[in-house]
């Protein structure tokens, strides 16, 4: 094994070099602390949103219209569920372990994607939670396929294949409902009005008051700004709005020939800030449902590792009585 | 939990059909062999990917490390004759 002799200056230096040129950073590269800072922040991050967006989503599994809906439903939660468990993985090739991370979510250390802090009020909300969250989700994980770090950038590769699904079936739910009844078209129109503004807030900050994002872009973990990432959002959802005959609720939305670009109304940061902050309508509820199926699900952790730890004692080659089988024998 | 109490870490390779071979495709932890074929095949197969799967304990993998990769590649880098480019042959002479 080599021992480096090189100064961290040199290092550093080494290390911008690969990552300009396009070379991925793998787990036992070397890397500036700062980086791997970031990673952990950006990827626990990221997949603390996966398992909590679960939650607005899953609560309405067993109110589903129909069987088709709701085994869609499920696959998409459960899709949700495997793209967290990516993200840990890749997370923890950084030697930050499931748990650590897991603590900092519940301890509010660890943020998640502000947008599954407010509630689906409906079964539209489903849909458009599909189509307009989901879409805004893979602008931003498309450009992430392309991030310095090659454990991150292969879970979003694999991510991207499975998520176009989620955005599909969202539209074509919202299809029949927006060319419904009244009521119905109204439902969609509602969910579209509370979530189109906290959509475009998914992006973060103006470029310009964005707290991570210089140091990011140069290290090429971000790819693209959240400007940049909005504006395509926009362009590509505004058509797809006319389709369904629903309004973007902003009257200041317009094409703008000159820039080839839809122009769009300013954004209430503040209510972004506070979200953000904690005082979202359901920050608590999903924090506190997170922490109690972690808290409820302890004894099977407890129970796996009394059957690991009773199976390494019996030794290698022979089988461990089941715990089960054990306490048979005991009655 | 405690720091040190967490299940062990594999490795999942998944072979997508018949006679390709099998890819590494992420890790998971679990309890066992076993139990992490089947957290792997529930992660990572839910499509279809894969006909087949292995998972392997993280820390039984041997890999050879990156930054020595000058020197422990080195044997292999300078012989070019290994190379089918490396002799030049006389443009009429065909099939070769």
């Amino acid at each position: 094994m080599s021992e480096y002799r090189l100064s961290d200056a040199e290092l550093a230096a080494a290390f911008q070099q690969r990552v300009d040129e396009e070379r991925k950073i793998e787990p036992k590269d070397w890397m500036p602390t700062a980086y791997r800072r970031s990673l952990v922040r950006q990827i626990s991050q990221h997949a603390h949103s996966e398992v909590i967006g679960m939650q607005p989503e899953g609560n309405w599994i067993t109110r589903a219209p129909t069987l088709k809906r709701k085994m869609i439903l499920l696959a998409k939660v459960q899709d949700e569920a495997g793209h967290g468990l990516y993200l840990y993985s890749a997370a923890e090739t950084l030697g930050v372990a499931r748990e650590e991370m897991i603590e900092a979510l519940h301890e509010g250390r660890a943020k998640y994607a502000s947008i599954f802090n407010y509630p689906t009020l409906t079964w539209a909300d489903v849909g458009v939670i599909g189509w307009l969250v989901d879409s805004a989700a893979i602008v931003n994980q498309i450009s992430l396929q392309r991030t310095s770090y090659g454990p991150y950038s292969r879970a979003m590769i694999r991510i991207c294949k499975e998520e176009s699904f989620h955005q599909r079936q969202g539209f074509e739910m919202l299809m029949p409902l927006a060319s419904g009844s009244p009521e119905q078209k109204a439902m969609a129109q509602d969910a579209m009005n509370r979530w189109w503004w906290p959509t475009l807030m998914m992006f973060g900050p103006h470029d310009a008051e964005s707290v991570h994002s210089a140091q990011s872009m140069q290290w090429k973990i971000k790819r693209r700004s959240n400007d940049e990432m909005r504006q395509d959002f926009v362009d590509q959802a505004v058509p797809q709005a006319e389709h369904l005959g629903l309004a973007v609720p902003d009257p200041d939305l317009k094409w703008n020939a000159e820039r080839g670009h839809y122009d769009f109304g300013a954004i209430d940061w503040d209510e972004f800030q506070a979200v953000i902050a904690g005082n979202g309508p359901c920050n608590r509820e999903r924090l506190a449902a997170h922490s109690k199926a972690h808290r409820e699900g302890e004894w099977v952790r407890e129970a796996l590792r009394a059957y690991e730890e009773r199976k390494s004692a019996a030794g290698p080659g022979e089988e461990a009585v089941p715990p089960s089988a054990e306490r048979l024998r005991i009655a | 939990m405690a720091e040190g109490m967490e299940l062990p870490l594999y490795e999942v390779f998944v072979r997508s059909r018949r006679g390709l071979d099998h890819k590494h495709v992420g890790s998971l932890h679990a309890e066992d062999g076993p139990q992490a074929l089947k957290f792997a095949r529930d992660c990572y197969t839910r499509r279809g990917e894969g006909v087949s799967i292995w998972v392997v304990k993280s820390s039984d993998i041997v890999a050879s490390q990156e930054e020595d990769a000058a020197s422990f590649f080195d044997p292999s880098n300078d012989k070019p004759y290994r190379h089918a480019t490396f002799y030049r042959l006389p443009p009429e002479v065909k099939n070769l």
